[in-house]
């Protein structure tokens, strides 16, 4: 049933058309809620048909494109609105549908009230329509429609409280927030298509299939390969939040909780990878960029990670770990670990869906109340949301046997044994500060005494938002069991099933074989005790003081002020490019150059030729025998011309 | 019989008296007879050659420039008494309005 | 088919002016006199589209009479797809401009309508013209239509305005009617040729033109066209245009008027120009991408929104012209659908600035902000037609953009990467002078009293905006319906420009003399 892969997209596309046309006129919110979610769960189970199907099919034959209609075409240059299926894309829609599904029944009852009720589900459906677009392009050029399309309703979602504060550095508005993202993203947008042309310019097409088939025969270390990868990294750095280009992601949150769970946790952002993945036969025909990816990575996670430590803000806190574990994912891709970063976007879905979900449920209850210094104590007041997200931070921090411990320690065990010692420290002290930040943030929601104002009755969250959040909850225990390497004896299924995805890549690289299973013993053991290390301090200084950031401030000092304040980041952004481009446009470009020099040569030439005119008057005497005089004087140079020559 | 040439400096003298006249009085009937003056030493020029060449049209011309100069005169002093009426003055340095 | 269904359409609206002014009793009866031709018109144009044939490689909807035989001039008109695009454009966008101007126009109605419909005529002849003595004709008649609309129904500094674009454009076109001479004149030089004006036949003799001279002209139509583009530094025309002309000018001088410009390129410049086509083409593709650039930047920091719409028309049509002097199928493809697009666009901006303007008296962004929660159906608008003009994939803009963009990367001609690296830039800045503008416009929350009584759109302006939406979001989706049409006649430009690269066309190194 591949052929109807295009009713995937379809179904969120009609969803879009009834409520962006009638939603303001049903009055029904659930209606409403129903519908959007419809849209994606019957875009879920066409995609699950389809996955049934490849299951029963042969492992070679399980990719298969299907075309639509030539979209653009000149010359040359085709490209059509054709959808390739393969073991990559179905995975990717499975999550983007599945719990793209969830947060939207989750929704119903978050936005439950809210004056844009249909216009949420609208975007809702806009998104899953970009982002299935996104991953199931035969090509670039569709992908990139789905890749701005993403951007586009993170924009519309992000902004979505139009007239809602939200101060940031220079930023007033959620607007403000929503302009930083489209233009953060735009930036590495610019770097994907200057990527696109090189490709086109290097294989004659921008579907995948020919350009993986033309890039069989090239070389390892290419040139052209290594600025079209690199280019189209730097798209991903934008859409994927890695440095330099992450900087809209925390700011992001100013948009509704649910947003942050689809949109900036789940799906979108995993864009980047899924792109890189993607296109892991280039990269692997490229091996410098394969190491920037993975030291951008690398240091991406760390540097997140470290901030994310000292926000108070539970959204900001999940924002930088969602940069954090984003910039695993690169480390993965980076050392040749395809199959690990995949795998690590999906486990992440879940739990960090399931975190901002929990978060959004307990947003909800404190009635807007974001600060977790001004929380504590929720757990016996929203049971379901305490345990649920508890079971998420552990996944997170990488306890087994639940979804996060497998795949963050195939990424650490890949970027050692394929990589280097280094990356493996930096990845490995991420993971320290991950479990430490994630369980100060537990411990300071959910445990000790109640901290908030009195005038609040915190209540546990209706059963459209808890139901997703169990559900979400027992994928991210079970999640990673499709990915139990084989030294613990699991099957590794989800190697197997992406295998042929990656066949190319891997044949290219021609990695080592691994290092003996003692070794990777030896990692596993040190992975799960960093995580029981970070789990324990985090409980254990914000059990017994829920203020120790203060002490931990007045010892630290300079340091702490550069976490809290991201490195200020976004300051020396401003102040370096921002800042110097308005006031040059304005002062210079505008007041000066358009105004003054061409404007004033143009007006210039217009008064020069006025002020000659006005000069030449004066002959003009009006004294008729100053004219005679004249007349006689030209007659006597024509008559003395006339006699003399 | 006298030679042609002093008929012509004769018109020339009186030619250029008119032109200096036009050019340096101020007072509008002085350089309106002036300007009489310059048409008449014409004339004179053309009688002589006339005579000298023995063709007639020479001296029909003149009465054309005769008759020209008749209605010039007519409409001329009347403009110059309407501006007199207007201005109270026949000075032409007075009359400059049509300038820049 | 009609027969002679291109005189009708050209003469239609010029009819209309005529019944327009017979119809001055009364304002509505001279609004609908004028609606009902330019709908005529438009109906009879789509004839156009669809009994255009693509495969025929030849001019389409031809007419010819001669008109003043001692010079060989003679009423010359026909389409190829690239022409029939605009004039379609063209018989498109008039009636949206009559129609906005429905109530905001009220001093002398009948003469902004019946100019309206003159300009029409002009501008339709401009882009079916094939002698060049007629398109200089139809040139220069667009000016006096349109000295009028601004100097009669424009702003505070309308005189400044319209004389600024009277003069501008009219230095340009003196050039143009020299070089137009000139060709004729180097015609009859040539072994048993005779003076001519006929495009047709210029196509042949003028690419042979040798190249100092042929230089010479190439300039003085370049100059022309450039001025009209506008093409960066000769640019600065447009904005004091713009925020001066009433909002039916805008959308004309946008939607069409600035298309004159690119039309004439193509078909002046690289039709009968190609070996200094070649020698100039990184010369006006530099101006092109600076263009983008500047545009961009300079109307980031514009406070006045319409004065924002009117340089980022500067930006957009340096896309344009990268595409043309790519010489590529796909820039030149780009390029034609970027100049419907920024007729839309633009069109649909400069409409939409016009209604708020129609409200509150005021284009300042600063006086704004929360229109979305005030006004929320024009906010949408908005948004989709803001979300166009920057290029977002799936509507009208991208397409244009994205194919000016990959056929100059791979152009020949140009042989560098680099202009369109600087070009693509363009593409970030587009959003955030856009978006920061609709941020401060619509979002938020007002910052004047004066907002609380906006009323949001009439179904009259509805109606405006919708169909301009629809296109927007065809072109984006399915932009075959258009580049289908265009494909072989720009294939045979850029075919042309190839063989003079070859060396199969060479121009005569002397010039011939009698």
């Amino acid at each position: 049933m591949y052929q109807y892969v295009g009713l995937i997209v379809l179904f969120p596309l009609i969803g879009l058309f009834i409520n962006g046309f009638f939603g303001r006129k049903i009055k029904n919110e659930t209606l409403v809620g129903m519908i959007g979610s419809a849209a994606v769960g019957l875009s879920f189970l066409v995609a699950a048909g389809i996955f049934v199907e490849m299951l029963g099919m042969p492992e070679d034959g399980r990719s298969h494109v299907v075309t639509l209609f030539t979209w653009i075409a000149a010359g040359s240059f085709k490209v059509s609105a054709a959808y390739q299926i393969d073991q990559l894309s179905i995975l990717m829609t499975l999550v983007v549908t599945g719990v793209g599904f969830l947060i939207h029944v989750y929704s119903i009852g978050y936005m439950h009230g809210d004056r844009g009720f249909w216009r949420f589900f609208t975007y809702l459906n806009l998104f899953i329509f970009a982002m299935l677009n996104l991953v199931l392009a035969d090509n670039y050029l569709l992908m990139f429609l789905g890749w701005e399309g993403v951007g586009l309703c993170s924009y519309l979602l992000i902004g979505f409280w139009y007239d809602k504060k939200f101060p940031g550095t220079g930023i007033t508005w959620t607007g403000d927030a929503a302009n930083k993202a489209f233009w953060v993203n735009r930036i590495g947008d610019f770097a994907f298509m200057i990527g696109m042309f090189l490709i086109f310019r290097e294989f004659g097409s921008l579907t995948f299939r020919e350009v993986m088939g033309g890039a069989e025969t090239l070389a390892v270390g290419n040139n052209t390969m290594f600025w079209i990868t690199l280019l189209l990294f730097i798209g991903a750095t934008g859409k994927s939040a890695q440095i330099p280009l992450f900087i809209w992601l925390p700011d992001a949150m100013a948009g509704p909780t649910p947003v942050s769970a689809l949109i900036h946790a789940a799906t979108m952002v995993t864009a980047g990878v899924y792109m890189v993945a993607r296109n892991s036969a280039l990269y692997a025909l490229a091996p410098t960029t394969m190491m920037i990816v993975a030291i951008v990575g690398a240091l991406t996670a760390i540097m997140a990670a470290s901030i994310g430590i000292a926000q108070n803000d539970i959204k900001k806190v999940l924002a930088y770990s969602t940069v954090s574990q984003l910039g695993y994912m690169f480390l993965a891709l980076g050392v040749g670990a395809f199959t690990a970063g995949i795998f690590h976007v999906m486990t992440h879905a879940f739990f960090k869906a399931c975190l901002f979900l929990g978060s959004g449920s307990v947003i909800h209850a404190m009635h807007e109340e974001q600060d977790i210094r001004h929380m504590g104590g929720l757990k016996k007041v929203m049971p379901k949301t305490y345990w649920t997200f508890l079971i998420s931070s552990f996944a997170i921090a990488g306890f087994p046997p639940l979804s996060g411990f497998f795949s963050k320690d195939e990424i650490l065990w890949k970027a050692f044994s394929d990589g280097s010692l280094v990356l493996w420290i930096i990845g490995a002290s991420a993971a320290l500060m991950t479990a430490f930040y994630m369980f100060r943030m537990v411990t300071l929601t959910f445990e000790g005494e109640p901290r908030w104002a009195k005038d609040k009755h915190p209540h546990e969250s209706p059963a459209t938002m808890t139901i997703p959040l169990i559900v979400l909850a027992g994928l991210a225990i079970l999640g990673g069991f499709v990915g139990i390497p084989a030294v613990l004896g699991g099957g590794n299924a989800i190697e197997h099933w992406l295998h042929p995805v990656f066949a190319q890549a891997h044949h290219t690289m021609a990695l080592s074989e691994h290092s003996s299973h003692t070794t990777e013993y030896l990692m596993m053991g040190i992975s799960v005790v960093i995580a029981v290390t970070g789990f324990w301090f985090g409980r254990r200084m914000f059990l017994a003081d829920p203020e120790a950031d203060k002490r931990i401030a007045a010892k630290t000092g300079f340091l702490y002020r550069l976490l809290s304040n991201k490195y200020y980041v976004d300051e020396i952004y401003n102040g370096s490019v921002v800042r110097p481009l308005v006031r040059t446009s304005e002062s210079f470009l505008y007041r000066v150059f358009d105004v003054r020099i061409i404007d004033g040569a143009v007006n210039g030439l217009a008064k020069t030729t006025g002020w000659v005119s006005a000069m030449m008057r004066y002959v003009q005497t009006g004294v008729v025998q100053n004219y005679a005089a004249l007349v006689v004087l030209g007659l006597v140079v024509v008559l003395g011309l006339l006699i003399f020559s | 019989m006298i030679p042609v040439h002093y008929y012509l400096i004769l018109s020339a003298v009186m030619f250029i008296t008119g032109v200096v006249g036009v050019l340096t009085r101020r007072n509008a009937i002085i350089i309106f007879m002036c300007i009489e003056l310059m048409l008449n030493s014409v004339n004179l020029t053309f009688v002589a050659f006339s005579s000298y060449l023995g063709n007639e049209a020479g001296q029909m011309f003149v009465f054309f420039v005769m008759a020209v100069a008749a209605a010039e005169a007519a409409v001329g002093l009347a403009i110059v008494i309407a501006l007199f009426r207007n201005k109270q003055t026949v000075n032409i340095n007075e009359v400059n309005i049509l300038k820049w | 088919m009609i027969p002679h269904v291109l005189n009708f359409i050209l003469f239609l609206p010029l009819i209309g002016a005529a019944a327009v002014l017979l119809a001055r009793r009364s304002d509505n009866a001279v609004r609908w006199t004028g609606l009902l031709f330019s709908l005529i018109t438009f109906v009879i144009s789509l004839l156009l589209y669809f009994e255009y044939d693509p495969a025929n490689p030849a001019m389409q909807f031809v007419e010819k009479v001669s008109w003043i035989p001692s010079l060989n001039v003679s009423y010359h008109i026909g389409l190829d797809g690239i022409s029939m695009l605009l004039v379609v454009l063209t018989t498109f966008l008039t009636p949206i401009v009559l129609i906005s101007s429905w109530k905001s126009v009220q001093k002398q109605t009948a003469a902004y309508v019946a100019l309206m419909l003159v300009l029409e005529t002009a501008m339709i002849g401009v882009f079916s013209s094939l002698d060049t003595f007629l398109f200089y004709v139809f040139w220069e008649l667009i000016l006096i239509p349109m000295y009028f609309i601004i100097g009669i129904w424009g702003g505070k500094e309308r005189i400044y305005a319209t004389v600024k674009f009277f003069i501008f454009t009219m230095v340009g076109s003196l050039l143009m009617l020299i070089a137009i001479i000139w060709l004729g004149y180097y015609a009859s030089t040539l072994p048993g040729g005779v003076f001519t004006t006929d495009i047709t036949q210029l196509f042949d003799i003028a690419p042979t033109i040798p190249l100092n001279i042929q230089a010479w002209m190439f300039g003085a139509f370049a100059l022309s066209f450039l001025i009209k583009v506008p093409a960066f530094p000769l640019h600065t025309w447009l904005p004091d245009a713009h925020v001066q002309a009433p909002t039916g000018g805008s959308v004309i001088l946008a939607g069409v008027l600035l298309k004159m410009g690119t039309y004439g390129l193509i078909r002046f410049n690289l039709q009968l120009f190609p070996q200094s086509t070649l020698e100039f083409a990184s010369l006006l593709s530099v101006l092109g991408v600076i263009g983008i650039i500047y545009g961009a930047l300079v109307s980031m920091v514009q406070k006045d929104v319409k004065k924002l719409v009117a340089y980022s028309s500067v930006s957009h049509m340096g896309f344009i012209l990268l595409g043309i002097f790519g010489v590529t199928v796909q820039g030149l493809q780009g390029g034609l659908i970027q100049m419907l697009n920024h007729g839309l666009s633009t069109g649909a901006l400069f409409l939409i600035v016009g209604m708020i303007y129609d409200r509150r008296h005021t284009r300042m962004i600063e006086e704004f902000g929360g229109l979305a929660r005030q006004i929320p159906v024009f906010s949408t608008f908005f948004l989709i037609v803001t979300l166009s003009s920057i290029g977002l994939p799936g509507l009208n803009g991208f397409i244009g953009e994205f194919l000016v963009l990959i056929g100059s990367f791979q152009s020949q001609v140009l042989g560098s990467i680099w202009y369109v690296v600087f070009a693509s830039t363009g593409v970030v800045f587009a959003a955030v002078y856009m978006l920061w503008m609709f941020q401060r416009v619509v979002f938020g929350e007002s910052r004047s009293p004066e907002n609380a009584k906006l009323v949001d759109l009439s179904a009259r302006e509805i109606g405006l905006l919708l169909p301009i939406v629809l296109f927007i979001v065809w072109i984006g989706v399915y932009p075959s319906t258009f580049l289908s049409k265009s494909e072989s006649s720009v294939q045979r430009v850029v075919e042309k420009i190839e063989q003079v690269q070859r060396g199969e066309i060479f121009t005569t190194s002397v010039s011939p003399s009698k």
